[in-house]
């Protein structure tokens, strides 16, 4: 399969930025490291015979059990995934990137994890990255205009994330 | 970059610049599709800086659909894109199905296609009227929406709704057409496809409607690429890419064995596609492109809608002789407790307005852990802000009417 | 009608300017009547045209099956629209812009001739009078935009005073045609010099007045903000343009008064270019002579003949008809089109209109003076007995000898401070009721 020549091209090229290899699942990702996503995802795009240059789709997954009996029975550490889909118009391939970041920077003073931003790369990321931002509290460097875009300007949490709780009241409207 | 910079060309001497004016567009107004709000800078009549408010309909759709089971969210996706909810309904069901590896009886494939087209047709109905309603032509709104009436009695029909219809369930469907559907079907698509060069007369080939729409808001290919446009927007600058034809196989099997074409415009010959198989009327030819019209603008985009409506006919036809010709199950829904398997599922379908993408990630139990939805529009709106900078405030709601965007796919 | 009240009511003595006064507000209640039913009615055609083109019924309910009195309906439930003012605007002339350009558009009728002799008052230089007071409308509309307080009605009236004034210029280029090859500025006096057969007609005058007539409707549709060309109220873009910020009665105020304007330059159309008041067929002769009219002496002495008044009557019912054409064609224009850009509108004046009304106009001279053929008999007949028709100086004359009682060419004399008459006399009357003196 083609995927596997482009994997060993990222090994080659990445080493130890490239974590797991996942080609089996439904859909084949390929898990890095968030120093290294910047430059995985450039070559992704500048790549011959792949040219990765459509970013469909980045999510920000929260995996986190409030729960603690829940979180017992899992074997994965509370953490943040970020997914991000690609795809090539000129060569119909698709791929997937993934990243595990902490959930906080730091919890006690609420500082937002932090990863690069890939709007240099792609110009859609930008809108794409305020989201996960607004919604999950993802902090990505070298955005150009990071701040909310669903969410009202002074909303403040993190809407998706597990452990996120309704404010009690908004600007006198009550919240739940 | 806005005009405030200095040394911005379009500035001739810094001095007699006048002040710029900030105005809003919406989130109250008769022309944006939806609330949404453009916060322009204007110098006079000519737009400077244009930022995109969205939110304002975010209704929460992906933390709700961690609470639902996988049939229980079908109804949320049915309001993200409200003009084409058959659509997201397949979308959604199409990824459940990737999930759990199901696999869809042919005849309810067959009604898939049928369904899915009947909408894009509805859709781009909506679309076109709507366009023409921007622009100030107040007439083919109501002949669009006349037509579509008959589509959504069709549809009301088969599922009971009208708009929000939550019929293409993971499985299949909730039930199958009613008897006759198909017959009735035909009629419509029989009376349907003597009045599409009625549109073309009404806008297509109007020379108003082509002053206000050749050469504006110009997308090339490139840049449509990188604003992850989709859809008839990327297609309408001149990229060949379409979700049937290139995309998941779970999806293109769905079009096995249907004959019709991508709308895109040949770059060798300048041309497109013209094959309808007497969808269009006998002895017409589609409508020339305009001398004015370049590449990438919103008189392409709106033709390649013009088009595809053409080319849905054409499936529609197929299809309804497939299903009548077909027997077995519909494809009965799975089970409102399914659970779903560990893992995750991420799909893309050709909606009427762009790809639409839903991503399940599930942990084993019968809600999943994450619903993501991937929305055509998200990405088609932001290219507004580079397409409209240093057009005349009247080309705004062109660019913005060509680009067919739905707050409800936006804002989820 | 005042030397009628003067007779018979308050004497000629000191009193007399009682009449007058009296005279004057019928007229005024009468322009005004006609003009806002009109509206009334024009509005409610609009619904209906607008309804039969795209497909569906338009009013239905109101007044009947047709929706006749819809319009009457809206009305009452503008005026009991709450009347407020938004906090930023200038308050003053805020509420001082509709009824500008209300008055604008109403005034202009005053000269506007619905048949021979049926004008509120007689103005010698008629055609400058109404297209001067029509263009004192866009003050309406730019204080509307500015008064408004908003960005948006500001942007509206901005373009709208653009649009207007610069589609003044191909509009009187156009009316000149007319006023050359007729020689006069007076409209009665046009619209009866196209008497007789359609031939008559100034638009078939010649081809260069022909083109001249098409561009006339086409600035006059632009000068009175109908699409295409409605970028002032564009509703897609503008919510509403300059009129955003006004509801109930003021709104509606702007809306007569562009329905006035409608009619107005429709029936400026007729008059240079379709014949006025006259049919395609004469008429007027023959019922004049059917009908008879009044034995000379009794009471109804100085009221016109039978004969008379149903002529004047039809040429009334000619005008209001072809305007009315007019007003479709506008309307039906409107819901077929979709909308210009504002430079795209400056362009088409400046570009085309202001150039083929140029060259029609070189044309049309050049056809006169050449004595090219026309399918008219304007050479032939006296333009100076049209002309001074109703003229001061010619009524003047006219009261001081007595006509026969059988000369055709005879007028009715009329009294030469008359502000308005009633009566239709057409040039062919045969009964001449003498001299009022």
């Amino acid at each position: 399969m083609s995927e596997i020549a482009l994997v060993t091209q990222l090994k080659d090229k990445f080493g130890d930025g490239i974590v797991t290899v996942q080609l089996d699942a439904i859909d084949a990702w390929v898990e890095v490291t968030a120093p290294a996503l910047l430059g995985v995802c450039e070559f992704l795009r500048d790549v011959e015979d792949y040219h990765f240059d459509m970013c469909n789709c980045i999510t920000a997954i929260d995996y986190l059990h409030t729960d603690p009996k829940k979180a017992e029975k899992v074997d994965w550490a509370p953490h943040m995934e970020l997914v991000y889909h690609l795809s090539s118009v000129a060569t119909k391939l698709t791929l997937v990137i993934k990243v595990k970041i902490p959930r906080w920077k730091d919890e006690a003073t609420q500082q937002l994890p932090e990863i690069p931003s890939v709007a240099s790369v792609w110009t859609t990321a930008i809108w794409h990255e305020r989201e996960v931002y607004d919604l999950s509290g993802v902090n990505f460097i070298g955005h150009p205009e990071l701040k909310r875009i669903l969410c009202p300007d002074d909303w403040e949490g993190h809407p998706l994330r597990k452990d996120y709780e309704m404010p009690l009241e908004y600007h006198g409207m009550r919240g739940r | 970059m806005s005009a405030t910079n200095i040394d911005d060309p379009r500035i001739v001497e810094f001095d007699v610049r006048t002040d710029e004016m900030l105005i809003n567009m919406g989130p109250q107004h008769p022309s944006t599709h939806g609330v949404l709000r453009l916060a322009l800078r204007t110098d006079g009549e000519i737009v400077a800086d244009l930022e995109p408010h969205i939110g304002y309909l975010h209704r929460c759709a992906e933390k709700i659909g961690e609470n639902l089971t996988a049939r229980q969210f079908v109804p949320y996706t049915d309001r993200m894109d409200y003009l084409a909810a058959m659509n997201m309904n397949l979308g959604w069901s199409l990824t459940i199905e990737k999930l759990l590896d199901h696999d869809v009886p042919e005849k309810g494939r067959h009604l898939r296609v049928l369904i899915g087209e009947m909408n894009r047709v509805a859709s781009h109905l909506v679309a076109m009227g709507t366009y023409g309603l921007d622009l100030g032509a107040f007439s083919p709104f109501l002949y669009a929406f006349r037509e579509r009436e008959k589509i959504l009695d069709l549809f009301e029909k088969a599922c009971g709704a009208r708009l929000t219809y939550s019929y293409i369930a993971p499985g299949g469907a909730t039930a199958d057409l009613p008897g006759g559907w198909t017959a009735e079907c035909s009629e419509f698509i029989n009376q349907f496809k003597k009045i599409i060069p009625e549109f073309h007369t009404l806008l297509t080939t109007n020379a108003i409607f082509i002053a206000r729409t050749a050469g504006i808001g110009v997308l090339s290919p490139r840049m449509a690429i990188d604003y992850g446009c989709t859809g008839p927007v990327l297609r309408g600058s001149g990229v060949y890419h379409d979700l049937r034809f290139h995309g998941e196989e779970r999806y293109t099997e769905l079009y096995d064995g249907y004959e019709f074409d991508v709308i895109c415009m040949d770059s060798e010959t300048g041309k497109y596609p013209d094959s309808h198989q007497g969808v269009y009327k006998d002895g017409l030819s589609y409508p020339e492109v305009p001398s004015d019209a370049i590449l990438g603008d919103c008189w392409h985009r709106f033709y390649v809608r013009m088009l595809e409506v053409v080319q849905s006919v054409r499936l529609i036809e197929q299809s309804i002789a497939k299903y009548d010709a077909c027997s077995g199950s519909h494809g009965e829904p799975i089970k409102l407790t399914q659970k779903l398997p560990l893992g995750e599922a991420y799909l893309e379908t050709e909606a009427p307005r762009g790809q639409m993408g839903f991503y399940v990630v599930s942990d084993g139990q019968s809600n999943p852990w994450r619903v993501r939805a991937r929305s055509s529009c998200f990405s088609n709106l932001y290219v507004t802000a580079p397409l409209c900078r240093g057009v005349l405030l009247a080309d705004v709601p062109a660019v913005v009417g060509s680009l067919d965007v739905v707050m409800g796919e936006i804002d989820r | 009608m005042a030397e009628f009240f003067n007779e018979y009511i308050f004497g000629n003595g000191p009193w007399s300017w009682l009449g007058y006064v009296v005279a004057a507000l019928i007229a005024c209640i009468l322009v005004i009547h006609v003009v806002a039913v009109g509206a009334m009615g024009f509005i409610w055609l609009e619904r209906k045209v607008a309804g039969r083109i795209q497909d569906r019924l338009g009013p239905t309910r109101v007044g009947g099956k047709f929706g006749w009195l819809q319009t009457l309906a809206d009305g009452i439930k503008l005026i009991a629209k709450e009347d407020f003012t938004p906090d930023v605007a200038d308050r003053f002339l805020f509420k001082i812009a509709p009824y500008v350009a209300f008055a604008a558009s109403f005034s202009a009728f005053i000269a506007l001739p619905f048949a021979d002799g049926v004008v509120a008052n007689h103005v010698n230089t008629a055609v400058f009078f109404v297209l001067a007071v029509l263009g004192l409308e866009v003050f309406g509309v730019i204080l509307a935009g500015y008064g408004s307080g908003s960005k948006w009605s500001l942007f509206g009236a901005m373009r709208e005073a653009a649009q207007v004034v610069s589609y003044e210029v191909p509009l009187g280029m156009c009316v000149v045609v007319p006023v050359f090859l007729c020689g006069t500025m007076n409209l009665t006096t046009i619209g009866n010099m196209q008497e007789g057969f359609i031939t008559n007609w100034l638009v078939f005058n010649d081809p260069f007045t022909f083109v001249i007539a098409m561009v006339y409707f086409t600035c006059a549709t632009a000068s009175v903000n109908r699409a295409p060309f409605d970028l002032a109220e564009a509703e897609s873009e503008l919510v509403a343009g300059f009129h955003t910020e006004y509801s109930g009665l003021r709104w509606s105020l702007f809306f007569m008064a562009e329905y006035g304007s409608m009619f107005l330059v429709s029936g400026l159309a007729v008059i240079l270019f379709f014949g006025g008041s006259n049919g395609p067929i004469p008429v007027g002769d023959w019922l004049a002579n059917l009908l008879g009219g009044v034995k000379e002496g009794s009471i109804g002495a100085n009221l016109p003949s039978l004969g008379a008044i149903t002529v004047g009557v039809i040429g009334v019912a000619n005008f209001i008809l072809k305007g009315v054409i007019g007003v479709i064609v506008m309307i039906w224009i409107r819901w077929t089109f979709p909308r210009l850009r504002i430079d795209q509108v400056m362009s088409m004046c400046l570009k085309y209109c202001v150039p083929i009304a140029a060259f029609g106009f070189i044309g049309a001279v050049g056809w006169e003076v050449l004595d090219l053929p026309t399918p008219n008999n304007l050479d032939e007949k006296s333009r100076y007995e049209y002309h001074e028709k109703w003229s001061h100086e010619y009524l003047e004359t006219q009261q001081q000898t007595k006509p026969a009682a059988n000369d055709r060419h005879a007028r009715q004399a009329v009294p030469t401070e008359a502000i308005i008459t009633t009566v239709a006399v057409s040039q062919n009357a045969v009964e001449v009721n003498g001299g009022k003196q």
